[in-house]
């Protein structure tokens, strides 16, 4: 424990100084949340180069809670859905639910090229689509995979923070 | 003739007549009349209890009525309590019969024994010599046998689960007998009130209160010879069952306090820690029993057996306090017990009531597969919620308050007591309070898995409400509880005045304020002040500050979906940690079953399991005496092998030998 | 009922409504501190609050029935009642029939009964799952708490709070003696797990599986939500500051003049915020345990009050 505590000690902040905050208007939407942004994320059929990239924007470098996002378990918890890769045939149906099952209002974010324009599986025979094409997008992050900063900036856009 | 000798009168003819008409009047109308005739017995019975609890006492004695004893009747404070609580009940169960029973229940002996079963039970605290006492037990005992037996054409269990009970009840009857016949020889005469006033030496009052404490605390389900009370409960009609549970099993707790309190004025210390832990062994391993048990009304009936071990927790606090001259303590303590006997007898009947509807709704006890029936069956559901509530001795619910009185009465007998008491003290807080957790957990589950979230089985789907009269018969009860919960000063010094130690409140109306201990609570402020909480919140939030609309939506089933039912949280899952926590109390048996596909080992066809959770004490204290006697009987079977020449020589031998040792001897 | 009581019975649900959410940012806070992050700031909470229940709908899910609608209002309404009886600000209650220790423990056990049957309710795995083992633990701990009170009102004489608190004012010696401290810490074990803070169940967790409390409320949204948030983050306050004033009441007000209101009220936020500094800073240090680990523990904390209770007599 003492070891622990010294660690802690030794490394001190790690979280990286915070960025100009993005300019630009915020939707209706967003604006209305007020500067707390609960996010589900959904796998829509991402290859997981995005989901590794969204656990370092929340890890302590980039430190996404400070702008006031949190990751939820629940959709009825959340306000906005961060939706990575292309929308796939079994991914469709559930993803519709999961924006059903979200409460009003709420926020779409696509994550990386896939989920913007289907990326390299474009025209594949198990894709649906983008997310796009299934759900009304907000919020587009580009990058394949995008990088912690791009996701930080783009759920910035929904915070205001 | 004043209003308690009145009232008991009126009952006993009534239940009389109500038997004889369940065996003239023809089916259709049987269970309608028989119904309504155990009611008026019943409402008879209350009034005649609570002119005794006013001060009403009457004796009457008839020599002649029955050989060598006579007939002795009288009602005391004590006994009215009893009546009264019977009487209650028996309203309750006798108008829900009129609609339950129209069921397959209509067979003429069945009818004929109702009135008289709740007549008999009348007539136990009335008793007042220990002859009528033997006779009015052993009436309750026979009824209610062959209520018990009521199904058995039906179902194959009810047979043995009537055995135990004829076997159990008798042996705890004979006990009793030996132990006031005991009594009443060293008294010389068999009136109570001989009784009270003989003087016995130590080691018979022992013997006595031993033999009597046996036979009673079998009938109350009291650990360890409560092995028929989770069988017989379950196996009975649902309105006996209730009458078994709330009325008969009270007359236990009656036999006790009768016998070490009034005849045998208290006892040593060691009496009452005999009471306390049993009470308390009894409180805790009912209530676990329960806890892990999925048949709804097996597990109302292990608890119970935790409800009159909490009351016999009680009943030996008080014991101890007043041998340590303590009486105040000693008031508090006997009057939490019998104010539990009053609310358990309320709560229990609307629960066992409200098992019968869901049993006669859906045709299954079957926790596993209930569920749904907030939906089809509301009345029942809302009714069960509030019984569930009321034994979950969460505030506002009637076993809150008693339990509160026993917990202040154990709190203030520390810093005055001897070292056993130190002991007792503590560790009887500590089964109190876990009896009260376990219970939550248990009613959590009975109303949470039984009746919300969707139906488990096919009989819970197509389940259906139940006919107005049953419903009436809950009805009472809940009301019953509600006042109970909320004013429990309205009975409390009815109870008090049983107890015989006085009020232990300064008698307010509605806050219970100790009198001479420190100690404040007001269930009715505190219903108040929650329905303000509530009434506030709800103001503020869909009032003022919430401005979107309530919108329904699909369950979140992740995606997938659709939901079934077989993907909810059964009863036996819900049990499963508290299952697994107190392994190695309950022991349960489990074991599973894994088919294979023929083709390849590394497939699976099916996987089966099965749990049981057989009753340990059952299995470590019975089983070996029934195997022994088992044992015995199969060893004397070679001596009757059905030859008459040998039985002949046997009675031959048998006049030689008594012969001979006459001969030697004289 | 006295000017006092009265005064405190508006006081304290005041300050603990608002207060409790700033005590869930300063725990969230403390430990992004330590976790090398900058934290969102201690109001958060009420950022989240003030969404859920201005902006955001509620969602009642098909097949379930008024038990999960009005769960969270019962919830709520014990809590504030918890808020309103037990002397936080003032020794004096301002409803003293209820400011009884068993009857505010009751009363705090039957809003997580109301949450563990809308759990229930939903009918689905989680639901059940988290109700089953909220009610397992809950019935654990009732044994520890109960007999902690015990040791706690023995020596008083009496289980009204008002008196407890009143009776270590009067002879603050009583704090240092073994019974308080081996109940005092019988408690804090029993706190943790009452709250669902590590290592009895993770608040931060997303996955399901381990859940405990979360478990129970996947299906709220909206205001509802806001509700179960709100009022789980007073019971951590009301457990605290009863932690806090059972064994140290210092500070707080015995007198209805302003300048003592002042203080009793800085007094219950230093308090209270100091040990949800330190519960969230202990957190750092712990990983959550397996469940049916957690008996064990709670078996370890039984046996404390059990010798706090012995001390207490044989002390004496």
């Amino acid at each position: 424990m003492l070891g622990l505590w010294r660690k802690i000690h030794r490394t001190g902040r790690v979280a990286e100084p915070a960025p100009p905050p993005p300019g630009g208007d915020r939707s209706p939407a967003a604006a209305a949340l007020g500067g707390s942004v609960q996010v589900r994320h959904v796998d829509a059929g991402s290859c997981n180069g995005c989901e590794v990239e969204i656990g370092s924007a929340f890890g302590p470098v980039y430190d996404a809670e400070r702008y006031g996002a949190r990751l939820v378990a629940s959709p009825r918890h959340a306000d906005a859905l961060l939706v990575t890769g292309p929308v796939t045939r079994n991914m469709t149906e559930p993803l519709r639910r999961t924006y059903d099952a979200v409460p009003g209002p709420k926020l779409v974010v696509a994550v990386g090229d896939c989920a913007r324009n289907c990326g390299a599986f474009a025209g594949a025979y198990g894709v649906t689509g983008a997310v796009s094409d299934v759900l009304p997008v907000d919020v587009e992050i580009t990058g394949c995979p995008p990088r912690p900063e791009a996701i930080v900036e783009g759920l910035r856009k929904l915070t205001g923070r | 003739m004043n209003l308690a000798a009145t009232g008991l009168g009126v009952a006993g003819t009534l239940g009389v007549v109500s038997a004889l008409a369940g065996l003239v009047v023809p089916r259709g109308a049987r269970a309608a009349v028989v119904g309504t005739g155990t009611a008026l017995t019943g409402a008879a019975g209350v009034p005649a209890g609570v002119a005794a609890l006013a001060g009403q006492s009457f004796s009457v004695t008839w020599p002649g009525l029955l050989p060598l004893s006579g007939v002795a009747f009288g009602l005391d404070t004590l006994g009215g309590l009893f009546v009264a609580v019977t009487g209650g009940v028996a309203i309750a169960a006798g108008i829900y019969g009129i609609g339950y029973a129209r069921h397959g229940l209509q067979a003429r002996a069945t009818q004929a024994v109702f009135p008289l079963f709740v007549v008999a039970m009348l007539l136990v605290p009335a008793s007042a010599s220990v002859g009528t006492f033997a006779v009015c037990w052993e009436l309750m005992a026979a009824t209610s046998l062959l209520l018990v037996l009521a199904e058995h054409r039906r179902r194959p269990e009810v047979a043995s689960a009537g055995r135990w009970y004829a076997v159990m009840t008798h042996l705890g009857f004979v006990t009793v007998l030996i132990g006031l016949v005991v009594f009443a020889a060293h008294a010389g005469g068999d009136s109570f009130a001989a009784l009270r006033s003989a003087h016995l030496s130590g080691a018979t009052a022992a013997a006595v209160f031993v033999l009597t404490l046996a036979g009673f605390a079998s009938k109350a389900g009291i650990l360890p010879l409560h092995a028929w009370l989770p069988r017989a409960h379950p196996e009975a009609p649902s309105h006996v069952s209730a009458l078994m549970s709330a009325a008969m099993v009270n007359l236990g707790v009656y036999g006790i306090v009768r016998v070490g309190f009034d005849l045998l004025h208290g006892g040593p210390r060691w009496w009452w820690l005999l009471v306390l832990a049993l009470g308390a062994a009894s409180a805790v391993y009912g209530i676990l029993q329960a806890a892990i048990n999925n048949d709804l009304k097996r597990l109302l009936g292990y608890s119970t057996t935790e409800n009159l071990g909490l009351v016999l927790v009680g009943v030996g606090a008080a014991g101890l306090f007043a041998a340590s001259g303590q009486r105040v303590l000693a008031g508090v303590a006997l009057a939490a017990a019998l104010l539990h006997v009053v609310n358990h007898a309320a709560f229990k009947t609307l629960l066992f009531l409200a098992a019968g509807s869901v049993l006669h709704g859906t045709g299954t006890r079957d926790l596993d597969h209930l569920g749904g029936l907030r939906r089809s069956m509301p009345v029942t559901t809302g009714l069960f919620g509030l019984g569930a509530l009321a034994a979950s001795a969460l505030p506002p619910g009637t076993a809150f308050v008693s339990e509160w009185l026993l917990l202040q009465a154990l709190i203030h007998g520390l810093p005055a007591a001897g070292v056993a008491t130190a002991v007792a003290m503590p560790l009887a807080v500590a089964a109190v309070a876990l009896t009260a957790g376990l219970a939550v957990a248990t009613f959590v589950k009975a109303f949470g898995v039984g009746f919300l979230a969707k139906p488990r089985g096919t009989g819970a789907a197509q389940a259906h409400e139940s006919p107005p009269s049953m419903l009436a018969g809950m009805g009472l009860a809940a009301v019953a509880c509600g006042v109970l919960a909320v004013l429990p000063a309205t009975v409390l010094p009815g109870v008090a005045a049983a107890s015989g130690f006085g009020d232990p409140t300064t008698g307010e109306a509605v806050t219970l304020r100790l009198a001479d201990v420190a100690g404040t609570l007001s269930p009715l402020v505190l219903v108040l002040a929650l329905v303000a909480g509530a009434v506030i919140t709800l103001a503020l939030v869909r009032g003022l500050l919430a401005r979107r609309a309530r919108r329904e939506a699909r369950l979140w089933d992740c995606g997938a979906g659709p939901m079934s039912a077989r993907m909810e949280y059964t009863a036996t899952s819900f049990a499963e940690p508290v299952q697994r926590v107190f392994d190695d109390v309950v022991r349960p048996e489990t074991d599973v079953d894994v088919d294979h596909h023929d083709e390849s080992r590394y497939l699976v066809q099916a996987v089966a399991y099965r749990r049981r959770v057989p009753d340990r004490v059952e299995r470590r204290l019975y089983e070996p005496v029934l195997a022994a006697a088992r044992a015995w009987g199969s060893a004397g079977r070679s001596l009757a092998n059905g030859s008459v020449h040998r039985y002949l020589g046997y009675g031959f031998y048998t006049v030689c030998g008594v012969l001979i040792l006459l001969a030697v001897t004289r | 009922m006295s000017a006092l009581g009265v005064v405190g019975g508006v006081v304290q649900p005041l300050l603990v409504v608002a207060g409790s959410p700033l005590l869930i940012g300063v725990l969230r806070q403390v430990r992004a501190k330590l976790e090398g992050r900058a934290g969102p700031g201690v109001l958060q909470p009420w950022r989240d609050l003030r969404k859920l229940l201005l902006h955001k709908e509620s969602v009642t899910p098909r097949g379930t029935s008024e038990v999960f609608r009005y769960a969270p209002l019962v919830l709520m309404a014990t809590t504030l009642v918890v808020a309103v009886v037990v002397p936080f600000v003032t020794t004096a209650s301002a409803v003293d029939p209820v400011a009884d220790l068993f009857a505010v423990v009751a009363l705090l056990a039957l809003g997580a009964v109301a949450l563990a049957l809308a759990g229930l309710d939903t009918g689905t795995a989680f639901g059940g799952m988290g109700a089953s083992r909220e009610t397992t633990i809950l019935a654990l701990v009732e044994p520890t708490l109960l007999v902690a009170i015990f040791a706690l009102s023995v020596r008083v004489g009496s289980t009204n709070l008002a008196a407890i608190i009143s009776s270590t004012l009067d002879d603050p010696a009583r704090v240092i003696s073994p019974v308080s401290l081996l109940a005092a810490v019988a408690l804090i074990v029993v706190i943790i797990a009452e709250t669902g803070r590590l290592p009895v169940d993770n608040p931060a967790t997303h996955l399901e599986l381990t859940m405990v409390h979360e478990a129970m409320v996947l299906e709220y949204a909206g205001p509802d939500l806001a509700l179960v948030e709100l009022a789980s983050a007073m019971r951590l306050s009301v457990f605290l500051g009863l932690l806090a004033n059972l064994f140290l009441p210092w500070g707080i007000a015995t007198t209805a003049t302003p300048l003592a209101l002042l203080i009793g009220v800085a007094a219950l936020v230093v308090k209270v915020g100091l040990l949800g500094a330190a519960l969230a800073a202990g957190e750092v240090f712990l990983a959550k345990m397996r469940l049916f680990r957690v008996p064990e523990l709670l078996a370890g904390s039984f046996l404390l009050a059990l010798l706090a209770v012995a001390a207490s007599f044989f002390l004496a």
